[in-house]
């Protein structure tokens, strides 16, 4: 039992993704709230804290995710920031966060797959948040 | 494919010289091959200790990469980015600097810097830098090398659509692995939504690839027209019917008034996607009781089609997006409904390039939309 509970924030526009992760991340038994566009997260960055936030890449923009990790960041550093994508090395010539360089300025504290399986999500937030 | 590609020139703009020499050293034996290139890329690095000598290297012999430090003692880089972009020099511009601010990165890419590394930096982090702007190099100098040759290769139009055909099948794949572990139990119909919202993202990846055809079709113009007397009753009533399983489930009433005998000549297949596709919105971006009007009329020169709703609606700034190939507006109101975002651009290529007509569309808020399509009649 984990003696609170921390919450944890997921936003993406696909609301059946953000369903599907929603209930893997309240399995590993935290509290989760949900946002599906940008502009909604950046709302509940300013109202509510979360100890840590998943969000899609490609949103309204296809950089949604990297402006929404920076203003998450400005706000609270502290909090680990993991960005989902779908878009990978295959669709290329858009972008891709694949390289070192990329992964420095953007500021996300991990990239994940997305389609990755519970356990290996479950370890990319543990070791987030200490656990 | 040129030669001229199999040795790419490098400009070091850096005023330390310990930087300029490790970049020479690093890139003296690196080449760079991807499977999908007819040849290998190998790397003639030349130095520069000042903005304001770059720029003359520049004039004098053409640049493929520029790797930019932008502390510089005279001009500063993003100076020089300015400059070389004014001139539409075709280059691809790396910043590389002591501070990784996104702020600089930012402001740098925003100018047009291809992308952005931080000092200090180790052999790979550059060497794999330097990969992606030769692939990127490679493939932008292709693109256009194709585009001069009339081809239309649409790599911007690939990526989104792949992006567009993926997501679907991750949501449903998602969905079959929760129903596989019994993740919510084994009630059966606590998985009800979740195959529901399965079948209606199937439903969209169909929809997309129909819409995918009837683009082909028409941009490749190799299938034959038929040009035939077109029956513009029957073309409604077939659109609508078509639509009759979800008008009645929220309850929207559809109606049509055109004239009897009223025909046009033009290839069905086209007006069927027109009539089709603005039918279809009406009812699918209706509210719960709303109704659909189509309406159908001839004048000496042209046959309008008007289709009405009482739905949604768009606000200005949608309605600029709206033609745009996969646009969807997005919004609590849409985020439930699923289409390909190519329906309306398809519509507006038929109308305005096939048939040299216009399109239309006045729309408010939460009070409809009206769509109007005038065809001139041929010809």
């Amino acid at each position: 039992m984990k003696e609170s509970k921390k919450t944890i924030l997921i936003v993406d526009d696909d609301i059946d993704y953000l369903s599907q992760m929603e209930l893997q991340v309240k399995r590993l038994g935290y509290d989760v709230v949900t946002a599906d566009t940008q502009k909604e997260g950046e709302e509940l960055i300013g109202k509510g804290k979360f100890d840590l936030a998943i969000i899609d890449l490609m949103m309204e923009n296809k950089d949604s995710g990297f402006i929404l990790c920076y203003k998450m960041k400005q706000k609270n550093p502290a909090m680990p920031v993991i960005i989902a994508s779908a878009v990978t090395a295959e669709t290329g010539l858009s972008f891709g966060v694949e390289t070192a360089q990329d992964r420095s300025w953007i500021k996300a504290d991990t990239f994940i797959e997305k389609g990755i399986r519970p356990d290996q999500l479950e370890r990319e937030i543990n070791k987030l948040l200490k656990i | 494919m040129t030669n001229s590609m199999a040795t790419l020139k490098v400009l070091v703009v850096d005023d330390e010289p310990g930087i300029r020499s490790g970049i020479i050293r690093i890139m003296r034996n690196f080449r760079v091959g991807y499977p999908f290139m007819d040849e290998d890329f190998d790397f003639e690095v030349i130095e520069a200790e000042t903005g304001e000598r770059a720029i003359e290297i520049i004039e004098a012999q053409p640049m493929d990469i520029i790797l930019l430090d932008n502390k510089l003692p005279g001009m500063d880089g993003i100076e020089v980015l300015d400059y070389i972009k004014k001139k539409e020099y075709d280059a691809q511009v790396m910043m590389i600097t002591s501070y990784a601010s996104l702020d600089l990165a930012i402001k740098a890419t925003n100018t047009g810097a291809y992308n952005f590394m931080p000092k200090p930096f180790t052999p790979d982090e550059l060497k794999s830098s330097i990969e992606g702007i030769t692939k990127h190099l490679y493939l932008k100098r292709m693109t256009r090398n194709m585009n001069r040759e009339g081809k239309q290769v649409r790599f911007q139009f690939l990526s989104v659509l792949s992006h567009e055909l993926k997501s679907p099948i991750n949501a449903v794949e998602g969905y079959l692995k929760i129903m596989k572990e019994r993740q919510v139990g084994d009630n059966l119909a606590d998985y009800d939504t979740m195959i529901d919202r399965s079948l209606e993202r199937i439903k969209g990846m169909r929809n997309l690839i129909m819409d995918l055809m009837d683009l082909t079709r028409l941009e490749s113009g190799k299938k034959v027209r038929e040009m035939r007397k077109v029956d513009l009753n029957q073309v409604a009533r077939i659109a609508m019917d078509t639509m009759e399983p979800m008008a009645i489930q929220k309850n929207v009433k559809m109606y049509l008034d055109a004239p009897e005998n009223l025909t046009m000549v033009g290839d069905p297949d086209e007006i069927e996607i027109i009539v089709n596709n603005l039918v279809s919105n009406a009812v699918k971006y209706n509210r719960e009781g709303g109704s659909v009007n189509v309406m159908m009329r001839q004048s000496s020169s042209s046959l309008n089609i008007t289709v009405e709703d009482t739905g949604i609606g768009m606000s200005e700034d949608d309605i600029k997006l709206l033609f745009q190939e996969f646009v969807r507006i997005k919004n609590e109101k849409t985020k439930l409904i699923t289409g390909s975002g190519l329906g309306l651009s398809i519509v507006k290529k038929l109308v305005e390039e096939t048939y040299k007509g216009t399109i239309n569309v006045k729309s408010q808020p939460d009070v409809g939309s009206t769509f109007v399509v005038v065809l001139p009649l041929i010809l």
